[in-house]
């Protein structure tokens, strides 16, 4: 088990850097001078030219991006081109609206997909199964904005129990937060939701076929208990794989649902900088976000030794 | 009678998407270049089916030419992913633990770190937004979703009785994995395959609604949705048509999957009836 984990946290320093080096290299393509494009078309050469140089814009690349990653390790994010405070503080900020908002709508996600695919594999082939795969299909098939746009029209415009968008901030309370993530957290969860309870339950209707259950039921366990203590164990590496991949889609979507409902998170916050060159803000951002996935796919890579001893023995 | 209920169903929903989207190349009931402003916000009318937007174009003939881009967009990004990420899948399955395993795990990861809407960020803030970047942007996320299925998957195969009879009877590993691993994984890749093409068409919708896809005055579905957004409690019909039909072609595209699985498949069938 030690080295099957040493193994993945060397790739997963690797996948870091490599990272690293992908986005400071697109974001170096990018047409056009930060400093030039802060000052204007009439700037003076010699005025762009001294803000180049307190941006630190005027060292080579390599330099920068080795000042880049040194600053991010100790949590110095630079400061932003535009509005002069640190991405640190900015980051800081709408950090506490996009990952609330990611975890919500994960939490959301796996708590409904869990019960309704478990109960639509037990009942394969009934009207239960078929009714829940049906709305599941419906599900997959909504997009996560349009759900939103319907979910404001009536809950918000019509019914009047939410606010159509924006974010009231924490310090108004945790529930007024929590209130204003709700609709937007739905939206992301429901087709995710759908995804996952069609994956659990293909997953154990697999599993159920298994020559191991026909052995449990054999020795004398009734079917809910060969569910439990057999099939489910089981079924949990598609279902892994699965749940860590809604989490990047979590953030992607993330980024949708805070246009949709003008949430002043990450999304907006890349949106807004990319529209105004500001690089290190993009980058810093993006960064962030992939770090985080980069990490939750190295516990899903754990996770799966912990569920699946025989890749622990593999490895 | 389930199989062909799902397999007719889904046929029906996205063949209309798809002849919907054919016809437009020949004939739209309206020209939606030209802005006729007295008839904006029209509620539906025997004139016109779906009603109009708020430069008096006719929704219908919008929709019809919007679905070119979906389908289009989706279709290519998926062939990317599925071309791809198939060969590498059954490639690192069958040098389990090599180099070139470690490699493709790597690489699959590190695609995997970068939300495709990231990517698609990226690439547009590079080069600018365009159905062509978005395309590129959908289709490089597909190719570790189709890796790492196959792999996944290969690789317990590998484990099996009749693989090992393959290997004692002088199979090379390519013939193994096209011979036998591939047949056996069609099952899952048909399912993974519409899954991701729906997906496909949803990103097309989102990266066209948040101004990164297709480019006015192209129409596409996420497009017509963002316009419609700020008009929604006004007209919500503008919103409803683009978002409709986003849902039944996924849905047809979905149960289409299912059906061909099903048929394709007769153990799943058995395990059906």
């Amino acid at each position: 088990m030690a080295r099957y984990f040493l193994i993945r946290l060397v790739s997963l320093v690797i996948s870091l850097i490599v990272a690293s080096v992908v986005i400071f290299s697109l974001i170096e393509i990018i047409p056009g001078d930060p400093a030039a494009f802060m000052l204007g078309i009439n700037a003076q050469e010699d005025t762009v030219a001294a803000l180049r140089a307190e941006l630190g814009l005027d060292v080579s690349p390599v330099t920068r991006y080795f000042e880049w990653i040194g600053g991010m390790m100790t949590g110095d994010f630079g400061t932003s081109y535009t509005y002069r405070t640190p991405v640190t503080e900015m980051i800081g900020e709408r950090l506490w609206i996009s990952l609330p908002l990611a975890l919500i709508a994960l939490a959301l996600s796996t708590l409904i997909a869990f019960p309704v695919g478990i109960l639509a594999a037990s009942r394969r082939g009934s009207m239960t199964d078929t009714v829940i795969m049906g709305f599941t299909q419906l599900g997959v098939a909504i997009p996560n904005f349009w759900f939103a746009m319907l979910m404001v029209l009536v809950f918000a415009i019509n019914l009047r129990w939410f606010s159509a968008g924006g974010f009231p901030g924490w310090d108004e309370g945790f529930l007024a937060g929590l209130k204003a993530l709700t609709l937007p957290a739905v939206s992301l969860a429901l087709p995710q939701a759908s995804i996952l309870a069609r994956v659990m339950r293909s997953a154990l209707v697999d599993t159920l076929d298994e020559d191991f259950m026909r052995t449990a039921r054999a020795k004398g366990l009734n079917r809910r208990q060969a569910i439990w203590r057999h099939a489910l164990r089981n079924a949990m590496i598609p279902v892994l794989t699965i749940i860590g991949l809604q989490f990047s889609f979590l953030l992607a979507g993330a980024i949708i649902i805070e246009n949709v409902f003008f949430l002043p998170g990450l999304g907006r916050l890349i949106f807004q900088a990319i529209s105004q060159r500001d690089l290190i803000v993009v980058e810093s951002v993006v960064m962030l976000l992939v770090f985080a996935v980069i990490v939750v796919n190295f516990a899903v890579d754990i996770a799966y030794a912990l569920v699946d001893p025989r890749l622990r023995r593999q490895a | 009678m389930n199989t062909y209920r799902n397999l007719v169903i889904g046929a029906t929903l996205s063949g209309l998407f798809v002849i919907a989207a054919l016809v437009s190349f020949l004939w739209v009931p309206y020209d939606i270049e030209n802005l006729n402003i007295a008839e904006r916000m029209r509620t539906p009318t025997p004139a016109h089916p779906l009603g109009t937007d708020h430069f008096g174009r006719d929704i219908l003939s919008m929709v019809m030419i919007g679905a070119r881009t979906s389908i289009a967009v989706a279709f290519v990004a998926v062939g990317i992913g599925m071309g791809l990420g198939v060969p590498l899948g059954l490639a690192a399955a069958a040098h389990k633990g090599s180099l070139l395993d470690e490699v493709i795990g790597r690489g699959n990861d590190l695609v995997f770190a970068f939300p495709s809407l990231l990517i698609a960020i990226l690439i547009t803030a590079t080069f600018g937004p365009s159905a062509v970047n978005a395309i590129i942007a959908i289709g490089i996320f597909n190719v570790p979703v189709f890796a790492r299925l196959t792999r996944g998957s290969a690789l317990s195969l590998w484990k099996r009785e009749f693989i090992m009879a393959a290997r004692v009877s002088g199979k090379t590993t390519v013939r193994i994995s096209i011979e036998h691993i591939l047949p056996n994984l069609s099952n899952l890749l048909i399912v993974q395959g519409t899954i991701q093409f729906s997906l496909a068409i949803l990103a097309e919708a989102a990266l066209s609604y948040v101004g990164l896809g297709a480019q006015p005055p192209t129409p596409s579905w996420g497009r017509m949705l963002a316009d419609s957004q700020t008009m929604i409690s006004l007209a919500p019909h503008l919103a409803l048509a683009p978002g409709l039909a986003i849902v039944f072609t996924v849905l047809g595209l979905n149960l289409l999957g299912d059906g061909l699985r099903d048929v394709f498949d007769p153990r799943l069938r058995r395990g059906r009836t």
